[in-house]
């Protein structure tokens, strides 16, 4: 990296270099068996220059062909745009934990029994399921380097169990799923076991909902699935930049019911995505993003806030390419109103813990618009079966300007945001 | 740079050595550049070169698979991978036999060469028109290409050499008046033919309009229509809603959906026809061997509305007992091969578009690509454009639409297909992780009845 480092700096006037390896090792299971156990290494390498005040960019995992990488980022920096900040100069991070010994030391054989366990546990409950599943774990070890002697580098180790099962009789065929995953290794199966139960157990008995407006609970999965995506293109900085966020000049403004709060935390220990500082540098900070309903803030990488006149939140992430901001740790604080009073308030109404394709519509507006892939029908105060054939659309402004209630309960979904349900009291629904 | 040629012949000869069933490798070195705007200004300009690897092997029916960049130390990794193979296997192994074959294939097209000021006038031609329209709040354009070389081999004496390029160009126009924000698209792609991208700028024109439109467009109220899709949409539908059920590992061990996706089963009326071919030269998912090495082929799925073939790697073919199709795919050296779809398309029927729309009183004529997702039996894909149809003429044009059903049912509302086939080259397929995967789809236009459509 010092060599690559060097070379750059002979043809530019600021460089940093980006190193990211990884040893990823992936348990899968088909059909409810073992069928593949995966090795991958790899590393990359991620050269970003600033010269004649344009910004060059290239990337390799060949690191034998050094000048070949720096070559590339020169001739990218004739038609790169003007960098607006200077890369950030030695500093210290807050100590974050993000890498577990004991996820590095687990062995294969420990993975292959948990994932067996699982299937075995989801199979006694309905026998004739067929389940996919996959354990996995990852030591990433991250280190960066610029020209302003800005330096950094940590180790993470994540460790996730993920599962999905079908259940097929007729030409009706039903969809279960869990996923979680920490820094620390899970120890047992049960957590994601009866998260998968709990959906078989409902959706035993068919129901089916009328066209119209209903009051729908989004669980903690729901909310994940409609709400979110259209939520981080909404507070993503560059897209305020760009003036096509609908809340972008709404900053400080009562947008969302006043019991909404969201904030993006990559300093809470253990998360997957959590870390102590950016791919840039940057050290971790808590940003607050809905404060009581009001827009609190963007979140922004060094290039984007100096466009924005403001500062970099710390949420520059690299995938492949150029810095860019991202959000990293979620979490939606947690109402008063637990679960089984949403669902008993509502005479007839659906619970949603999947939506799919509502991230298809015109999210940058806020709409959402998908099928129930897993939801449940409410009739009065009590789930009485899974719907089919149903659609349902909203807007988030719409549905999050009035929040019937917020749950007591959060859960951490997909490992990297933590929410309760919210239960909406109109949305509209399509079906058959 | 590294050789992978030298290092190919040495883990030839190197994978012969070792006790499992059947062990293969892949050596990939590739070029990729993208481009891309945002508004009216550059976002981001960069250049990735990659070299890596994989072995798998096979082992009394359990699969070991190791990849890596790091090309040092081989006989480790061989090593590694049938010992993983080994703990999950517990059973025969089955694949269906194919000849070795020993073949080196190059592309005429190689666009990483083509110099980035060539690329960027063409897209600052775009850019510009795109920004002529007024009520523009903001547009994307996305650009990106890619060359690599792979050679695949095995220990049963495969040696491939094979070349591929695509080019991937997205772009998209946002507008925005008094709060509301609506967008429109466009999706091409070529397989690293740059002239399939370059005059674009009648269509480019079109959609920053159309997304302009929009703000003054109603939303269709939800409920079930008469849908006509136009080629770019039906060709989704055939990918998304159709193909992926096709898709063997999906089937092979899942008994249930073995039954239901019995060959010889009707699934629609007899005018319709679905293939998959990746032997069809020059579109993006086209290649002459597969990445277990087995040639391409053309597969019927569905022959005048009847069931009669499926997508195969070699295991899938083996354990359903049917013959390979050429369909294992890997997007990467990080991935094993897993089966995927190439060029899908739906064969033109005789009725033209006019005759298609005469006789629907109230329907939606929906158009343009905008995305797609399906678990099994239900699918949404969603139109980037659409319009009313009433009394048989396309009327006022609509906020995008969510179109969802049931496959089986779907298929078998058919009523109706055009004389007007059309390939998409835009976009690109994920399955596990494995995203996004070139491919094509296409299609006439079709008409579909009691379809339902997601509105407020």
């Amino acid at each position: 990296m010092e060599d690559i480092l060097a070379q750059a700096k002979r043809v530019a006037e600021e460089a940093e270099v980006f190193m990211v390896s990884s040893e990823e090792t992936p348990v899968q299971f088909e059909a409810n068996r073992l069928k593949r156990i995966q090795g991958k290494q790899s590393t990359n390498v991620a050269l970003r220059i600033i010269r004649e005040g344009r910004i060059g960019y290239a990337s390799t995992t060949d690191l034998g062909d050094t000048l070949r990488l720096v070559n590339s980022a020169a001739e990218t920096a004739q038609f790169g745009i003007q960098a607006r900040f200077k890369l950030p100069q030695k500093t210290t991070y807050p100590q974050i934990d993000v890498f577990d010994p004991d996820t590095e030391s687990i062995p294969i054989e420990k993975m292959i029994e948990l994932g067996e366990g699982l299937i075995a546990l989801i199979t006694r409950h309905t026998p004739d399921i067929i389940c996919e599943a996959m354990v996995s774990k990852d030591i990433i070890s991250l280190r960066l380097m610029n020209s302003g002697g800005g330096e950094a580098s940590y180790r993470k180790s994540i460790f996730s169990l993920s599962m999905w099962g079908s259940l097929i009789r007729g030409t009706d065929m039903l969809f279960v799923g869990e996923s979680q995953s920490s820094c620390h290794p899970l120890t047992t199966p049960h957590e994601v076991a009866e998260v998968v139960i709990q959906q078989l157990e409902l959706a035993k008995n068919r129901a089916s909902v009328p066209s119209g407006h209903l009051p729908v609970v989004f669980t903690p999965r729901g909310v994940v699935s409609a709400i979110i995506p259209s939520l981080m293109m909404a507070f993503n900085g560059k897209i305020v930049l760009q003036g096509a966020s609908p809340i972008g000049n709404k900053l400080g403004e009562q947008v969302f019911d006043q019991k909404l709060s969201l904030w993006d935390d990559p300093t809470i220990a253990y998360r997957p995505t959590s870390r102590p500082c950016d791919d840039e540098g940057v050290p971790s900070q808590r940003t607050p993003l809905i404060e009581g309903g009001a827009v609190a803030s963007f979140l922004y990488d060094l290039q984007t806030a100096a466009l924005a006149h403001t500062r970099s939140t710390g949420n520059g992430n690299r995938s492949g390419g150029l810095p860019t901001p991202s959000p990293t740790t979620l979490t939606i604080a947690p109402g008063k109103t637990t679960f089984d009073e949403m669902v008993g308030d509502i005479k007839e109404g659906l619970v949603i813990e999947q939506l799919m394709g509502a991230e298809q519509g015109n999210i940058l507006g806020g709409d959402f618009s998908g099928n129930v892939l897993l939801g449940f029908k409410i009739e009065s105060g009590k789930i009485v079966g899974r719907v089919k054939d149903t659609m349902v659309s909203g807007n988030v402004y719409q549905v999050l300007k009035e929040v019937a209630a917020i749950g007591s309960k959060p859960e951490w979904v997909g490992g990297f945001i933590l929410t309760p349900p919210i239960y909406c009291s109109r949305l509209s629904v399509a079906s058959k | 740079m590294t050789d992978i040629e030298a290092i190919g012949h040495q883990l030839a000869d190197l994978v012969k050595r070792y006790s499992a069933d059947y062990i293969e490798a892949r050596l990939e070195q590739s070029q990729k550049s993208s481009i891309t705007y945002r508004g009216r200004e550059l976002e981001s300009i960069g250049q990735t070169t990659a070299i890596g690897g994989n072995i798998r092997a096979l082992l009394r029916g359990g699969w070991g698979f190791v990849s890596f960049n790091n090309l040092e130390g081989l006989p480790d990794k061989v090593e590694l991978a049938v010992k993983q193979a080994k703990l999950v296997g517990r059973e025969e192994s089955k694949l269906a036999p194919v000849e070795p074959i020993v073949d080196t294939i190059s592309t005429p097209h190689n666009p990483t060469t083509k110099s980035l000021a060539e690329k960027k006038q063409l897209l600052d031609e775009y850019n510009e028109i795109i920004w002529r329209t007024p009520k523009l709040q903001t547009s994307v354009i996305a650009y990106s290409d890619s060359h690599k070389r792979v050679i695949f081999l095995s220990s049963a004496g495969s040696y491939i050499v094979q070349e591929r390029s695509d080019i991937n160009l997205r772009l998209s126009a946002v507008a925005a008046e008094d709060g509301e924000v609506q967008q429109a698209g466009l999706s091409v792609g070529s397989a690293g033919d740059f002239k399939a991208i370059s005059s674009l700028h009648q269509p480019v024109a079109e959609m920053a309009r159309h997304a302009v439109e929009l703000l003054s467009a109603p939303q269709v109220k939800g409920g079930e229509y008469t849908v006509v899709l136009d080629p770019v949409l039906a060709g989704v539908f055939a990918h998304e809603a159709f193909g992926h059920l096709s898709e063997s590992d999906l089937v092979y061990e899942n008994e249930r959906l073995r039954q239901i996706m019995v060959l010889g089963k009707q699934f629609g009326s007899k005018e319709l026809n679905i293939i998959d071919s990746a032997a069809v030269p020059g579109l993006r998912g086209s290649y002459k061997y597969d990445d277990e090495g087995v040639p391409a082929t053309k597969t019927y799925l569905i022959r005048e509305g009847k069931l009669v073939g499926r997508l195969h790697s070699r295991e899938t073919a083996a354990r359903m007992m049917e013959k390979p199709t050429g369909n294992a795919r890997a997007i990467n050296y990080r991935y094993p091969p897993i089966v995927r779809m190439t060029n899908t398309y739906i064969e033109p029927g005789e009725a033209s578009f006019d005759d298609i729309i005469a006789d629907i009183k109230e329907g939606v004529y929906a158009k343009n690509w905008f995305g797609g997702t399906t678990a099994m039996e239900m699918f949404t894909f969603s139109a980037g454009e659409a319009y009313m149809i009433r009394n048989g003429k396309v009327a006022e044009a609509l906020r995008p639409v969510v179109l969802s059903g049931n496959v089986f049912t779907t298929l078998n509302n058919i009523d109706a297909i055009g004389n007007d086939l059309e390939m998409n080259q835009g976009g690109g397929c994920g399955k596990g992780m494995q995203m996004p995967l070139p491919v094509s789809n296409g299609s006439p236009h079709i008409r579909i009845l009691k379809c339902l459509v997601g509105g407020r």
